[in-house]
C-alpha cells in the first residue's frame, strides 16, 4: 500500500456543545479520487476546512507528504500543494472569469511585490489562467464578470481556480452543488478527466457519480468514519445501509 | 466594475489628460485675472487630494477603513515645523525624515492594527490617531495646542523653490499627477489586484495561497508614507503644524473624500477632495455654523454615494471591451 | 508619592472609569449584538449632559435633571435609530462609520447654537456638594455617589443580560439575530430596545459627567475615543470586557498622569523627564491598547458566541 499523501489522526472539532468531528482518522493515496460521502451534517464540509487549515481542530493531527500540518496556517498548505474548492461559490465577483483564474495563478508565482505589468499582460499568468478555463469549459466566458455568471459556471470557475495552481490535492467540495442535469453531466466528464492527473479528495451527494468515479470512499456519521474502502466493499457494507436507512438518493 | 484599464487613446484618458493640463494652467489663469486666491484653494484641494489618494489606495482598493489617516499629515507637518525649528530647512531633508517616520509609525501600527479586522480595525486606526493628536498637544516645545508656526519653506534648493505660492502649487500638483500615474500602474499589476482580492474575499486570498498579512502591512505602509508627504505639502502651504492636523475630525474628511469622489476609482480621491473643500468654503461663507448642515449632507453622502461622483462618471460610458483590453 | 494621593487618584480613576463603562456598554452591545458601529454614541452622552445642565439650571432638582437626561437621550437616540440609522444597518462599516460622523458633526454644532461655544457649568447637586470622609480620607460624595450609581447600573446590567427574557433575546441576537427572527420576534423591535438602551446610559453618564467634566461642544468625542480603547481592550460585545476595561482604563489613565511625570523624574533627568512626561501620560492608555491587542487582539474579556 502506498503511503498517504494527505491523512489525519484523531481529528477532533466541536462547535460548542456540538461534536461535528469525532476522532476522525483520514488519508488520501497519491493519484486516486477519495469520495466522502455521509448525511447531512456528517461534518464533510468541517474536514475540508480543517484540511486546509481554515479551521482549527480541537485535538488531532493532520500529515501531508509525511509532515505535521496541523498548525501550518491555510496559505502556507496552499502553497504546499493542497487546494480546494468551495461548495457555497467563492470567487472574486467584480472580476472577470480570465481574472479570477489569472490571480489564482499569480498566488503560486512567487510574490507579488514590485511589478508594475498590468497583470492583462502577464503572461506567466494568463496562460495558464486560459489553460484552466479551457479544462473546464469555460474559456467562451472568460472575459465575463463573475458576478454575472450563471450557477453551472461559477460551479466551472470554482473548480478552474482549485487547478490552475497543479496542486498535488484537490479538495473538491460539492463542485456539482446546485447543477442541472447537462450541466452535471460535462461536469462528471470533467472529474473524469482531471481523476488521473490529480490526487482528489471529493465531498458528494450524488451516489451515482460517486460509485463512478471514486477509487476509494469514506462514509462519514455525525464527524466519524463508519466505513472507509473500495466502493463494492462500501456498496455491500451493513453499517452504510443502516446510516442511509430512509435516506433517498439525491442527484445533483 | 473594476477600476479603469484602457488604451492611451480613449477618450477616459484624454479627458484626464485635458483635465491635468487646466489644473497645471490654473496659476497662469490666476495672475492673469489678478485673484490669486485660486492658487491657494487649488493647491489645498490637491494637499487633501494627495492625502485622500493615499486612503484610498487601502480603504478603496483594500477594504481597510482606516479612521485614522490623518496621523501622517501630523508627521509631515511637524517633521518640517520640527526640522524647521531647529534651524534645519533644507527641504529634502524633510521629505526623507518624513518618509522615514511615516514608514516606521505606519509599521508599526500596522502590525498592530492588522492582526484585527471590521469594527475594531477602524477603532484601533481612530485611537492610534488620536494618541499622536494628544502626543502633539503635550510637546509644549514646539507650540502644543497653540501649534508651530514655520517661518521658511522646506527649501529644495537649486532644483526648484516652494517659497511661493507658484511654485508649491506645481510641486504640489507634480506629486498629485505622479501618485496618480502609479496609483494607475499599481491597481493593474499584481499587488493591487491582490489588495482588491483581499477586499472582496480575503478567505479565498489565503486559500489560494497568498500571505495576505504582509501585503496589507506593505500596502498601509505606502499609503502612510503618501500622506506623510501630503502633510509636509501642507505644512509648507499654511506655513504652520498644528495638532489639529491630526484630530480624528480631519481623517472622516478625508473619508468623505474619498467615498465622494468614488471608492476605488483613481481620479475619484481628487474629485472628491475638490468637491469637499469647494462645499466646506462655499458653506463657511455662508453660516457660521456651517457644520450644522455639513453633518446631515455627509449622512446623506454616506446613504446616496454608492459609486461616487467620478464613479457615477464612469459607470455612464459604454463599457470597454472588458479588462482584457491592452 | 503620598498614600492619600494615591488613593484619592484611585477613586478618581474609578469614577472615571465607571464614567467610561456606562458608555462602553451600550456601544458595545451594539457594536457585538447588532454589527453596527455608531461614532456618535458621544454625542448621546454630551446631549445626556446639556439637557442635564438646563434641566437643573431650571428646575434646581438633580432628580428631575437626571429624568430629563436620560429620557431626552432615550427620544434622541430612538427617533435617530428609527429615522437615520435603520437604513444602515445593512450597509458595510463604512457607511457607518461615514454616517455617525455627519451625526457628531450635526449635534456638535447644533448644541453650539442653542448653547452657545463656552463650556456651561453644572454644579452637583446640593446634598452631595460636600465631602464625606472615607477611610480616614476626605473625598468629594458627588464623585462618591457616581461610584455607587455607576457600580449599581453595572449589576442591574448583569441581572438584565443574564437573569431575563429581554437579556436572553439580547445574547440570543448577538448569536443569530436571522433565527431570533424566524422564531417570531420582532428583531427590529429588539435593535430599537437595543440602541435605545444603550442612548439612555449614555445619557445617564452625561448626566453624573456634567458635574465634574466641563459641559462644552465635542465633549463626546474625547470620551468617545477613551470608550473605544475600553472596548478595544475588553472585547467587543463583552459587557462584562467593557466593564473591567472601563475600570483598567479609568484607573490607568487618572492615576498614570499623576505618576507617570512623577516617576520618570526620578528615573530620568528633570527637563527629559517634564518633556515626556505628560505625553507619555497621555499616551498610556492607547500603548496599554497596543500591547493587549498584540498578546491577546480578541480582548481580555471576549464575547463567548
Amino acid at each position: 500500500m502506498s503511503a498517504s499523501m494527505l491523512s489525519t489522526r484523531g481529528l477532533t472539532k466541536r462547535f460548542g456543545g456540538l461534536l461535528v468531528s469525532d476522532c476522525l482518522d483520514f488519508d488520501v493515496v497519491p493519484g486516486e479520487l477519495h469520495a466522502v460521502i455521509g448525511p447531512n451534517g456528517a461534518g464533510k464540509t468541517t474536514l475540508i476546512n480543517q484540511l486546509i487549515g481554515e479551521l482549527g481542530p480541537d485535538a488531532g493531527t493532520i500529515e501531508f507528504e509525511g509532515r505535521d500540518i496541523t498548525a501550518l496556517p491555510t496559505y502556507r498548505r496552499s502553497l504546499l500543494g493542497i487546494s480546494r474548492s468551495y461548495q457555497i461559490t467563492s470567487v472574486f465577483p467584480d472580476f472577470t472569469a480570465l481574472e479570477n483564474v489569472a490571480l489564482a495563478a499569480q498566488a503560486h508565482d512567487g510574490h507579488s511585490f514590485g511589478s508594475w505589468r498590468p497583470v492583462s499582460r502577464e503572461e506567466r499568468l494568463v496562460r495558464p489562467a486560459l489553460a484552466a478555463l479551457e479544462e473546464v469549459g469555460l474559456s467562451v466566458k472568460k472575459d465575463a464578470c463573475a458576478a454575472e455568471l450563471a450557477h453551472g459556471e461559477h460551479r466551472q470557475l470554482e473548480l478552474a481556480m482549485a487547478l490552475v495552481s497543479r496542486p498535488k490535492v484537490l479538495l473538491l467540495d460539492e463542485p456539482m452543488a446546485g447543477m442541472g442535469g447537462l450541466e452535471s453531466e460535462s461536469m462528471i466528464r470533467l472529474l473524469g478527466s482531471l481523476k488521473r492527473r490529480f490526487t482528489i479528495v471529493l465531498v458528494e451527494h450524488d451516489m451515482d457519480v460517486v460509485f463512478a468515479l471514486a477509487d476509494r470512499i469514506t462514509v462519514l456519521v455525525y464527524g466519524k468514519t463508519i466505513a472507509s474502502g473500495l466502493p463494492g466493499e462500501i456498496r455491500a457494507s451493513i453499517e452504510v445501509k443502516r446510516a442511509y436507512l430512509g435516506e433517498r438518493y439525491a442527484s445533483g | 466594475m473594476l477600476p479603469e484599464t484602457l488604451s492611451a487613446r480613449s477618450p477616459r484618458v484624454i479627458a484626464v489628460v485635458v483635465f491635468m493640463l487646466l489644473l497645471a494652467a490654473v496659476p497662469l489663469i490666476s495672475a492673469a485675472i489678478g485673484q490669486s486666491y485660486y492658487v491657494t484653494l487649488v493647491t489645498r484641494i490637491l494637499v487633501f487630494g494627495l492625502a485622500a489618494a493615499s486612503l484610498n489606495l487601502i480603504l478603496g482598493y483594500g477594504g481597510l477603513v482606516s479612521f485614522g489617516h490623518a496621523l501622517y499629515l501630523g508627521i509631515g507637518a511637524y517633521t518640517v515645523g520640527i526640522l524647521s525649528f531647529h534651524g534645519i530647512s533644507n527641504g529634502w531633508i524633510h521629505l526623507v525624515v518624513t518618509l522615514a517616520l511615516s514608514a516606521l509609525v505606519s509599521f508599526l501600527t500596522g502590525l498592530v492594527c492588522m492582526r484585527t479586522s471590521g469594527v475594531a480595525f477602524i477603532m484601533i486606526t481612530l485611537a492610534f490617531a488620536q494618541m499622536f493628536y494628544f502626543l502633539g498637544v503635550s510637546l509644549k516645545q514646539y507650540g502644543g495646542d497653540d501649534g508651530l508656526t514655520i517661518t521658511q519653506r522646506s527649501d529644495f534648493g537649486p532644483l526648484f523653490s516652494i517659497q511661493g505660492n507658484t511654485g508649491l502649487y506645481y510641486l504640489a500638483l507634480g506629486l498629485v499627477a505622479a501618485t496618480l500615474y502609479l496609483s494607475w500602474r499599481f491597481v493593474h499589476a499584481r499587488f493591487g489586484r491582490l489588495l482588491l482580492g483581499t477586499k472582496s474575499n480575503i478567505r479565498r486570498m489565503r486559500a489560494l495561497g497568498f500571505p495576505v498579512l504582509r501585503y496589507q502591512v506593505a500596502a498601509y505602509v505606502i499609503s502612510g508614507c503618501i500622506c506623510g508627504v501630503a502633510g509636509l505639502l501642507l505644512a509648507n502651504f499654511t506655513n504652520f503644524a498644528s495638532p489639529a492636523y491630526m484630530y480624528w475630525t480631519v481623517s472622516g474628511d478625508l473619508i468623505v473624500m474619498v467615498i465622494l469622489g468614488g471608492i476605488a476609482t483613481i481620479m475619484g480621491p481628487l474629485v472628491g477632495a475638490a468637491v469637499y473643500v469647494i462645499l466646506e468654503t462655499v458653506l463657511s461663507a455662508y453660516t457660521q455654523h456651517w457644520m450644522v448642515i455639513l453633518g446631515p449632507v455627509i449622512v446623506l453622502i454616506a446613504l446616496l454615494a454608492n459609486r461616487g461622483l467620478y464613479g457615477l462618471l464612469l459607470a455612464r460610458e459604454p463599457s470597454d471591451s472588458g479588462s482584457g483590453a491592452p | 508619592m503620598t498614600w492619600n494621593l494615591l488613593v484619592t487618584q484611585a477613586l478618581n480613576g474609578l469614577q472615571f472609569g465607571v464614567v467610561l463603562f456606562l458608555l462602553a456598554a451600550g456601544l458595545t452591545l451594539v457594536l457585538g449584538v447588532m454589527n453596527f458601529v455608531n461614532l456618535a454614541h458621544g454625542s448621546l452622552y454630551m446631549l445626556g449632559a446639556y439637557i442635564a445642565a438646563a434641566a437643573f439650571a431650571r428646575s434646581d432638582s438633580f432628580i428631575v435633571a437626571g429624568v430629563a437626561a436620560v429620557l431626552g437621550t432615550l427620544l434622541i437616540g430612538v427617533v435617530v435609530e428609527r429615522t437615520t440609522l435603520r437604513t444602515f444597518y445593512a450597509r458595510g462599516h463604512l457607511d457607518q462609520v461615514l454616517a455617525t460622523f455627519g451625526l457628531i458633526l450635526f449635534f456638535n454644532e447644533a448644541v453650539r447654537i442653542v448653547w452657545g461655544a463656552s463650556p456651561v457649568y453644572m454644579r452637583p447637586p446640593d446634598a452631595f456638594s460636600g465631602t464625606i470622609e472615607l477611610l480616614g480620607f476626605t473625598y468629594p460624595s458627588y464623585r462618591v455617589l457616581v461610584i455607587v450609581v455607576g457600580l449599581l447600573m453595572a449589576g442591574g446590567l448583569y441581572l438584565l443580560i443574564h437573569h431575563t427574557r429581554v437579556g436572553m433575546l439580547i445574547r440570543a441576537g448577538a448569536t443569530n439575530a436571522q433565527m431570533v427572527s424566524v422564531l417570531g420576534v420582532n428583531i427590529r423591535l429588539v435593535n430599537t430596545l437595543l440602541f435605545g438602551l444603550g442612548a439612555a446610559m449614555a445619557g445617564l453618564s452625561g448626566l453624573m459627567a456634567g458635574p465634574i467634566f466641563s459641559v462644552q461642544p465635542g465633549m463626546g468625542d474625547n470620551v468617545l475615543i477613551a470608550v473605544i480603547v475600553v472596548i478595544v481592550i475588553g472585547g467587543i460585545g463583552s459587557v462584562r470586557g467593557a466593564f473591567y476595561g472601563a475600570l483598567i482604563v479609568g484607573v490607568v489613565d487618572t492615576v498614570g498622569r499623576i505618576y507617570l511625570p512623577l516617576l520618570l523624574r526620578q528615573v530620568a533627568e528633570r527637563t527629559v523627564a517634564d518633556a515626556a512626561g505628560p505625553a507619555l501620560a497621555s499616551m498610556l492608555i492607547y500603548l496599554f491598547m497596543a500591547v493587549v491587542l498584540a498578546v491577546r487582539p480578541q480582548g481580555l474579556f471576549p464575547a463567548r458566541r
